[in-house]
């Protein structure tokens, strides 16, 4: 161990918030499985990238882990039935976003047999090439199941192509209220430890590190016993701060790197992956089934028995909660955890690949303050992980000056949340900031729209250039044609006439 | 004496001979301002701003007789990059940015005369004789040339539709809460 990670190891981080966790009892609770719903609705974009192109036609009839759509473009992931079945609608459904629009889903009424089509395992996954694995991890659909929700595979050949040597297993699980991490290093450690061996294959990466908050002995003692066989694997228990499971921070945490702003973490070496992931990896190779189901917690005030589920993707969120039951009408529902997670708008919409919780949130729990002024405390300084100003970034914004918010670091906000959740004055930080950046990205896509449009008016004006030398080139040529003509006639007609002159 | 008068007289006619053949050498054509705001705008000289194409608003805007928030298609973005480049600040607040809006094709109207495919400066409209005319979304740069050349009413302008992709925060409403913003 070097010198570094026992400095930090020692002390607590400087930055973060240390928020009530309130993961138990929900995750002493072993693991239930959700009954198969009638429907299952499964949004065409459930990852970063192209959103998947369907392949398969309504009424038709499709096994468990059938591709339903294929990705589309270098950055996408495919979609699977999550269980055997009919289609009966493609079309938009709710997507599960703070904004309540629209998105493109297949609908997929279950036959109850829940029945697998072909599977492919793969019986030694360590003697395929790194390419190999990473094509199985695609064709499976496999995506960052911390959040993040990045194709996994494209993850692994840029690593491999950037030469990474450590691969840093992201259990850091720092939300409140979740503990799917936690139950799925409790209770499935071996395929954990097996499909970060597979991950750890792919990339080429010499060691691994698993990274794991000291709030979750159980899940501490259960990666050390599974990954005791393997000399590589190491487990590495870090402090309890929020956020410690974003990527930049674990890996400074463990390593004592920093990631240079707008730089990824394999430029310095390291590769994150989350343990889901992992155990995702690991059933993709060696049982051949694609990412079809996953464990999300459901927790919160409102929820009368909280608890991890198994459950299958495209089941909807109301299933959940009617199957762990409900105390009060909750008076928020949060997809994800309490501090980054996304507000839903009702509980009819789909679980996704990047959903780890449910959160049903009773009146107490959901309480909002009213935002009062800065009164320039700067405690939002001291928590940011990141080391910006927030309350110099918010002041910017709100006088819509967004370059001036850019200036003191508005890209590197990781929008965790420890800024609002300690400002005295309640101000809605994160809104601010998430609000400029949304749009900053329109301003950008209206400057590439601009410039599109000025390259179309180019060609046109060319096509309609060309098209005028064309039409006078035709017109010169057909004349030159007729007078050509014109000419001959003339020349016949004085022949004959010299012809039918009578001979003297 | 008549040295010193000397040689500053072919110093002087020596510096003044580099200058001219200078001055006649490195001659600037035309305004380059005018030509750096042109490249920003979009350039399908759609006539939206009063003026007669874009070049023409380029030289009013380098002039000082029109304001950086004057080309609807530009929107927000282009006054901002018109100001940046202009060193003037702007009040974004007041720009009358009705969001981004598009030409849409009412078919059971549309005749297919092929009229509004003529004007269209980015070639934005597909269509045949007789067929009914569709426009390429990204294309169209909401110029609204080929709604007055249309005989049946069939073209409009319709506010592009808001997509999870395109959706953003809304900014916070309690926002007169912080501190003024000073310096």
């Amino acid at each position: 161990m070097g010198f570094i990670e026992r400095i930090f190891r020692s002390a607590a981080p400087a930055w973060g918030v240390h928020p009530d966790d309130r993961k138990r009892p929900a995750a002493d609770v072993p693991l239930r499985s959700l009954p198969l719903p009638e429907r299952l609705f499964m949004p065409l974009q459930q990852h970063v990238g192209g959103a998947a192109r369907p392949v398969v036609l309504v009424g038709q009839r499709v096994w468990k882990g059938q591709m339903l759509a294929e990705a589309q473009g270098n950055i996408s992931a495919p979609v699977h039935a999550p269980t055997s079945g009919h289609i009966v609608a493609i079309g938009e459904i709710t997507a599960p976003h703070p904004s309540g629009l629209a998105q493109l889903a297949i609908t997929l009424a279950s036959d109850g047999a829940d029945e697998w089509g072909e599977r492919h395992p793969v019986a030694d996954p360590f003697s395929l090439a790194p390419d190999e694995i990473a094509r199985i991890t695609a064709a499976a659909g496999v995506v960052g199941l911390g959040g993040a929700t990045f194709p996994a595979a494209v993850k692994f050949n840029l690593g491999r192509r950037l030469k990474v040597g450590t691969l840093i297993v992201n259990g850091g699980e720092c939300e409140p209220y979740l503990s799917a991490d936690d139950c799925i290093m409790r209770q499935r450690a071996a395929e954990v430890v097996d499909g970060l061996r597979i991950v750890m294959h792919a990339i080429g990466a010499r060691e691994a590190l698993v990274g794991i908050e000291q709030n979750k002995p159980e899940a501490i003692a259960a990666m050390h016993i599974a990954a005791a066989p393997f000399g590589n694997v190491h487990i590495r228990p870090v402090p309890t701060r929020y956020p410690m499971g974003s990527d930049k921070q674990l890996i400074q945490a463990l390593t004592g790197k920093e990631v240079p702003a707008d730089a990824r973490a394999a430029e310095v070496g390291v590769l994150v992956h989350n343990v889901s992931t992992c155990a995702a990896v690991h059933r993709a190779l060696r049982l051949g089934e694609p990412l079809v189901e996953r464990i999300v917690t459901v927790n919160g005030g409102a929820v009368s028995a909280p608890g991890n589920i198994f459950a299958p993707l495209g089941a909807r969120v109301a299933d959940l909660l009617a199957f762990t039951g409900l105390k009060v009408e909750p008076s928020r529902l949060i997809l994800g955890g309490p501090m980054m997670g996304m507000l839903l708008p009702h509980a009819r919409v789909p679980i996704v690949k990047g959903a780890s919780g449910v959160l049903a949130f009773d009146a107490d729990e959901a309480a909002v303050h009213e935002a009062g002024p800065c009164i320039r405390c700067g405690l939002c300084t001291q928590s940011c992980p990141m080391g910006l100003l927030p309350l110099e970034m918010a002041r910017h914004i709100r006088a819509e000056d967004l370059d001036g918010a850019t200036g003191f670091g508005l890209s590197d906000c990781i929008a965790c949340g420890c800024c609002a959740y300690v400002c005295p004055s309640h101000i809605p930080l994160v809104q601010y900031f998430s609000h400029a950046k949304g749009e900053l990205s329109a301003r950008e896509r209206a400057r590439l729209r601009n410039e599109a449009a000025r390259r179309l008016v180019e060609q046109r004006s060319a096509r309609l250039q060309r098209e005028a030398r064309e039409k006078a080139a035709n017109a010169a040529r057909r004349k030159a044609e007729r007078d050509a003509a014109k000419a001959r006639a003339a020349a016949a007609v004085e022949a004959a006439a010299k012809v039918s002159e009578p001979i003297p | 004496m008549l040295m010193a008068i000397l040689s500053l007289t072919v110093l002087g006619s020596l510096l003044g001979l580099g200058l001219g053949i200078a001055a006649r050498k490195f001659k600037v054509e035309g305004d380059p301002l005018v030509a750096e705001i042109e490249a920003l705008m979009p350039g399908s000289n759609c006539g939206q701003c009063g003026f007669a194409g874009c070049p023409r608003l380029a030289a009013a805007i380098a002039s000082g007789s029109a304001p950086v928030t004057a080309c609807p298609p530009g929107g927000k973005a282009l006054a901002l990059a018109l100001a940046r480049k202009l060193g003037i600040s702007i009040d974004l607040a007041a720009v009358a940015d009705q969001g981004p809006r598009i030409a849409t094709v009412a078919e059971d109207i549309c005749i297919g005369c092929c009229r509004c495919t003529k004007v269209c400066p980015t070639d934005a409209i597909l269509g045949a004789a007789k067929q009914i005319h569709n426009v390429i979304r990204e294309a169209c740069t909401g110029c609204g040339n080929c709604i007055d050349r249309c005989p049946t009413e069939a073209m409009a302008l319709q506010p592009l539709p808001v997509t999870l992709q395109h959706w953003i925060w809304p900014k916070p409403l309690d926002g007169a809460a912080l501190a003024p913003a000073r310096g």
